[in-house]
């Protein structure tokens, strides 16, 4: 049997991120949440949340231990699976790594240990330092991540020397031309799934009459706070990325809008289905706004886009995965607004607790920003294709040669069979803590 | 870069950097690998606890110690890092799959109030010490030993060749040491009987070592003589040597005195002077090995 390297070290490392990347935007997302709910807690010196604190802090526990666990493997998957993309641009890339562990994780993983642990025993103040510390650390967690994954998709500050990428400029590289639309767009999707989680299940615990009076509290804070990152996360986060990558790579942009032909004055694709080949949109059903994807891209209507028949045919990403996956994303992106938004007008008008339908809506939406987050995360890794860096190094040049098949297929099933019993078990354990609830008010007091 | 550094010299400081980083890694996460080696041998639910309880707060912090490591190494030597890991496949997807069951078993074992599932992230926690402690020994013994690499920095050699006899004794030797310094750790953590237990386990552990690291540098002059050219007349060696030395004796002089904080740094210094002695010879880059 000959077994593809390259297809299953991709299949791995597919899997492998796409299960990690479940558990760190709920951690970041969790974290800032717990900053704003310890803060209520020792500022107003308000009991209620610092249970909500403690409730939610066990999930954040358990969400940071599988992230933990998830997130080994990829910073030595590199190495193992991807050994000529790691020899040609180690200089570089191997740096933000580095600076993750120094930076994030001694931060995150040691202020975390002082959270869980230290509550009672050191002061409210230095507690709620701590859980903004473990905040502040997963966020600049994300930071270098994407700054390596940014200098992938617009590589910048670089020679090409010795037959490998040589670092010239160091700010350059970290602040590449995609980095901080991609930061602020991802960890925004970040904050959208840590409302939506609080939200749901406190909608939960509200419908099961569970510490009700505590889950108001919590999903209040949580549905004001998730109406505005899911409105901040299309404008003008989810605005400036896209014009970032209309002007950066113009091939993605013109997969994920399904502009198969150069246009003046293209539209915005709303629903269509790409067959290929040749490239064709089925059942194609564009806004009714002349130039309206023009006008978003370049800030003018009659702007020419470059359709994919410009480029040629082996540098142009797989159009079905890049155009559906995005296309979902936004979907997505919109539902999230509409349903924060409903929320907090009933807040508003205090008819929330008796709408159990919307209550119930609410509490099924939870993995939606996690799904939005990954189709995202396809969207840009796909429409990257074929280069691994951006127009320097294509992905099949990039795994690593002297792997047999059957070393590949090995741990693409181990990791499937302890990923699927990880996956099954967090399920597990988070419904078991769910439905346990916050602990009863005495127990706090001692 | 800056003018006044050339390139030897960044090497010389990322080769120091990535050296402190492997010596701060076998004295942090050493000493919780080492508990969880410990917790393979109780049956005691209390005395489990309280290892669990002794690292909980402290043993993802001393992982990132191998993550920043692991990045180190890619910035740094990423011809060192994409041949090893590469070369190293089956052994490093052993080495996560025990670090990804460790990791979980800490938040795992309490959630749920059954004997059968504590069993399992006992043995999880236990097994998932135990492989990371033995390979980091097993890795140094090959780095040391030299591996088959082709002129293009490819690694020819298969897993099974990587559990030579000579790299599995020094696996043993760093599993052994992980764990006495587990002990030591733990007689901080503990009190009673349990702690009566450690202070009896330690000297077993310590002569277990102490003969272990013989047979090691025995083997070593024997298997691979190289390794020793020039490290008698490096006055540092010496140094080195008697700070081992010193510091090993101190563990169970500073235990029997029930002085336990002393007795870890001098198990730490211990860590450290015998990772540090490998340091002189790396003569190895003499016989075709192009690591560092």
């Amino acid at each position: 049997m000959n077994l593809d390297v390259e297809l299953l070290s991709r299949l791995q490392f597919a899997m492998t991120i796409g299960f990690h990347f479940f558990f760190p935007p709920l951690s970041i997302g969790l974290g800032w949440l717990l900053v704003i709910f310890e803060w209520n807690g020792w500022r107003k010196n308000d009991e209620s949340y610092v249970r909500i604190g403690k409730f939610f802090g066990k999930i954040l526990a358990l969400t940071f231990a599988v992230g933990v666990a998830t997130g080994v493997v990829m910073e030595f998957q590199f190495g193992t699976n991807w050994a000529q993309y790691s020899k040609f641009v180690g200089d570089i890339f191997g740096a933000p790594l580095a600076a993750e562990g120094v930076f994030a994780f001694f931060l995150e993983s040691g202020f975390l240990g002082l959270y869980l642990f230290g509550r009672g025993k050191v002061s409210k103040g230095m507690h709620w330092f701590s859980a903004l510390m473990v905040a502040v650390g997963a966020t600049i967690s994300a930071f270098w991540i994407l700054v390596a994954n940014s200098w992938q998709q617009t590589p910048a500050g670089f020679i090409v020397q010795n037959g490998r990428a040589e670092l010239t400029n160091f700010s350059e590289a970290i602040f590449n031309p995609s980095t901080l639309p991609r930061l602020l767009h991802t960890v925004d999707a970040a904050l959208i799934a840590g409302a939506f989680m609080v939200v749901g299940i406190s909608a939960h615990l509200i419908l099961k009459n569970k510490e009700a009076e505590l889950a108001k509290k919590s999903l209040k804070i949580a549905a004001i706070f998730g109406l505005i990152v899911s409105l901040m996360e299309v404008f003008p986060f989810g605005h400036l990325h896209g014009q970032q990558v209309a002007q950066t790579q113009p091939e993605k942009f013109a997969a994920i809008q399904g502009l198969y032909a150069s246009e003046n004055g293209a539209p915005v694709v709303m629903f269509a289905l790409p067959i290929n080949p040749p490239p064709e949109l089925k059942a194609r059903i564009a806004v009714p706004v002349p130039g309206l994807l023009s006008w978003l891209a370049f800030g003018d209507a009659h702007a020419r886009i470059r359709g994919l028949n410009e480029f040629p045919k082996d540098e142009i990403p797989p159009l079905f995965l890049t155009f559906v996956s995005y296309h979902n994303m936004v979907v997505l992106g919109m539902y999230f607004i509409l349903i924060m938004a409903i929320t907090v007008y009933k807040l508003y008008r205090k008819t929330l607790w008796e709408s159990k339908k919307l209550l119930k809506v609410l509490v099924w939406s939870i993995p939606l920003p996690l799904f939005a987050c990954q189709l995202g995360w396809i969207a840009a890794e796909v429409g990257r294709q074929p280069w691994i860096v951006y127009k320097l190094m294509k992905t099949k040049d990039a795994f690593s040669a002297t792997l047999s098949g059957g070393e590949v297929l090995f741990s693409l099933i181990l990791f499937g069979v302890i990923y699927a019993a990880l996956g099954v078990l967090y399920l597990y354990l988070l419904t078991k803590e769910i439905n346990h609830g916050p602990e009863p008010a005495k127990e706090v007091a001692v | 870069m800056m003018e006044f550094l050339d390139v030897n010299t960044l090497r010389v400081i990322w080769y120091l950097l990535v050296g402190v980083l492997i010596i701060g890694y076998a004295i942090l996460d050493g000493f919780d690998l080492g508990v969880g080696v410990l917790h393979l041998f109780t049956g005691d639910e209390h005395e489990r606890r309280i290892h669990l309880n002794a690292i909980g707060p402290v043993w993802d912090g001393n992982e990132v110690w191998l993550l920043t490591g692991g990045g180190a190494l890619f910035a740094a030597f990423p011809f060192v890092y994409a041949t090893v890991f590469s070369g190293f496949y089956i052994a490093f997807m052993l080495l996560l799959t025990a670090l990804i069951c460790r990791a979980v078993s800490f938040e795992f074992r309490g959630k749920v109030d059954s004997q059968q599932w504590r069993a399992v992230w006992d043995w999880a926690f236990g097994l998932g010490s135990l492989v990371p402690a033995l390979l980091y020994g097993v890795a140094i013994g090959n780095v040391m030993r030299g591996l088959p690499i082709d002129k293009d920095g490819t690694f020819t050699g298969t897993f099974l060749g990587l559990l030579n006899p000579y790299s599995l004794l020094i696996g043993v030797v760093s599993l052994v040491l992980f764990t006495l310094h587990g002990a030591v750790y733990l007689t901080l953590k503990t009190d009673g009987a349990q702690k009566e237990k450690l202070v009896r386990q330690i000297p077993a552990l310590w002569i277990m070592l102490v003969v272990l690291y013989f047979l090691a540098s025995a083997a070593t002059a024997w298997t691979s003589p190289f390794l020793m050219d020039g490290v008698f007349s490096n006055p540092l060696f010496y140094v080195l040597v008697l700070l081992m030395g010193i510091s090993l004796m101190g563990i169970p002089v500073l235990v029997k005195r029930a002085k336990y904080f002393p007795a870890f740094l001098s198990s730490s210094a211990a860590i450290a002077s015998m990772v540090a002695t490998l340091k002189p010879r790396e003569e190895m880059r003499h016989t075709g090995i192009v690591i560092f």
